[in-house]
């Protein structure tokens, strides 16, 4: 089912399975039918759908942020309480920043760290790498609101590598952002994402953005809220934006688009 | 842009230096006697006059003020966080924080005086009970005021309850802590003073309040202004004491206090 990279034996263990988990909440609202999903390592996957398709829901089941009603969910084949154990670090970037407004841009990477007690030295020589990585050196004594909305996106991406975190799950990160910076930053994620061998679950709505970021699209449905159809981006990386106006990526957005477009013309029969 | 800096305090003060040109106009043009409108340069004689025994009744007040701000805020505070630790806390009670708001002060305080012996303590009772209610609710909604995306964030990081206080809940609640000084700061000083007039408490404990039922007793209008000109200052300079509190700590973060730049 899954796009397993044959080269490592390590990499046959999924990093995240979903076996079954779905959401009912309390006043009978279906949130999400059970799915069946496994994250494998250096896997960079996408959640695609509507608003009201359960995406958001599955990356909070899979951040531990909400526990399904029924089925279950593995880390690395174990339950969430192991996760830590096996030093096993799983972070998540916002659909906003989610910066501290009273806390400097250095402070606020370093939340993480501070957090786990380590010591401010080598702390703050990580906040700087992971800095670096996001391109906002020299940034580190500025306040959130002295930043743009993508820097302070770049500086929530920081906080969530200066942990090297096993696990990135990212909740529509640049879903407010305008186009052009968009671009860019799903550009320099991609690139990161490379480097850096991180294993991503994105969710977005934006067909475009899933097929430039991702390795696998899951494609997902509204009402209730499902898993129609799994895609695989058959495009070598690392990916540049001349991907963008190839025949092949135009070829996996009207693939991803009619799969969208089947399940909201069969929902609206439904009604 | 350059008169914007000035320009709150420079339009406020000129309309007070043209409401005393008025004033001391219209009651030298209608010769209004001293008994009943007093003019500016006999209120400020007076106050000069009267100072030993006015500056006296100062203190008397601004101690009562002072101390019951301090209770109102410590006590506030702890209550505050009493009640963000369970919701129960805070249905049982949030109500009772509200009757002694809504009860005027003036109905209970024969009450507290006569419960409390010690007549300083009696006012500064008083005063606390009025000026404490912006604090709870300030602050209560402050600590609940988190961004819970950010809760999430310090969930996913293992934060302790110790951490998520220190690091998350307190600074998020500070504006709002603030919001509630300057209510409260100004509140501490109506009750001391409605208290003071209740209590009409002579001799070495006399507050302002007092100088202003005497001199209303016996008819010493410039004196009733010049008490009721102290009681007004001791108010504005508490503000501008709770607005410069306020710009030190939020100064560099908070909308509320960040200069908005052109």
């Amino acid at each position: 089912m899954a796009a397993v990279p044959a080269s490592a034996v390590e990499a046959r263990v999924p990093v995240v399975e979903a076996l079954s988990a779905d959401k009912v909440y309390a006043n009978g609202t279906r949130a999400l039918n059970p799915v069946e999903l496994a994250i494998w390592p250096g896997e960079f996957v996408t959640l695609l759908g509507p608003s009201g398709c359960g995406k958001s829901t599955l990356l909070k089941m899979i951040a531990n942020l909400i526990a399904p009603s029924a089925g279950r969910l593995l880390w690395w084949r174990h339950g969430f309480d192991r996760v830590g154990e096996a030093g096993k670090q799983l972070v998540m970037v916002f659909q906003d920043a989610t910066l501290m407004p009273w806390a400097r841009v250095q402070a606020n990477v370093r939340l993480p760290l501070d957090l786990q007690k380590i010591n401010r030295d080598s702390a703050n020589s990580r906040v700087a790498e992971a800095l670096a990585l996001v391109g906002l050196t020299g940034f580190e004594r500025h306040y959130p609101r002295q930043l743009s909305g993508g820097m302070q996106m770049r500086a929530s991406i920081a906080r969530a590598l200066v942990t090297d975190p096993n696990l990135l799950l990212m909740d529509e990160p640049f879903g407010a952002l305008d186009e052009i910076t968009r671009n860019r930053l799903d550009a320099d994620l991609i690139q990161l994402w490379w480097k850096k061998k991180l294993t991503v679950v994105f969710v977005t709505h934006s067909i475009y953005e899933a097929v430039f970021l991702s390795t696998r699209v899951i494609v997902m449905a509204a009402r209730p809220g499902r898993v129609l159809a799994e895609v695989k981006i058959d495009e070598p990386h690392p990916r540049s934006d001349a991907f963008r106006v190839t025949q092949k990526f135009a070829g996996y957005a009207k693939q991803l688009s009619e799969h969208l477009a089947d399940a909201s013309s069969r929902g609206a029969t439904d009604l | 842009m350059k008169n914007s800096r000035y320009l709150p305090w420079v339009a406020p003060v000129s309309v007070g230096i043209a409401a005393v040109i008025v004033w001391h106009a219209l009651v030298k043009a209608f010769d209004v006697p001293h008994y009943l409108v007093p003019s500016p340069a006999l209120v400020v004689r007076t106050l000069i006059a009267d100072w030993g025994l006015l500056f006296g009744s100062l203190l008397v007040t601004l101690k009562i003020t002072f101390g019951a701000f301090f209770m109102a805020v410590l006590v506030g505070t702890v209550v505050a966080f009493l009640f963000v630790q369970s919701r129960w806390v805070e249905v049982s009670f949030f109500p009772y924080a509200v009757l002694l708001q809504v009860t005027p002060i003036v109905a209970i305080a024969p009450l507290i005086i006569i419960w409390v012996r010690n007549p300083t303590a009696a006012l500064v009772v008083c005063a606390t009970i009025v000026a404490l209610f912006p604090i709870i609710s300030n602050t209560t909604l402050g600590l609940r005021s988190v961004n819970p995306a950010l809760l999430d964030l310090f969930r996913m990081n293992k934060a302790s309850r110790w951490q998520t206080l220190i690091r998350l809940r307190i600074p998020s609640a500070a504006p709002y802590f603030f919001g509630g000084l300057r209510i409260s700061s100004g509140l501490a000083l109506i009750g001391a003073v409605v208290a003071e007039f209740v209590a009409g408490t002579g001799g070495t404990s006399a507050g302002l309040a007092y100088q202003i039922l005497q001199a209303g007793f016996s008819i010493n209008i410039p004196r009733l202004f010049a008490a009721l000109f102290l009681i007004t200052v001791t108010g504005v300079a508490l503000f501008l004491l709770m607005v410069f509190l306020s710009k030190l700590a939020l100064g560099s973060w908070h909308e509320s206090e960040v200069k908005q730049e052109a």
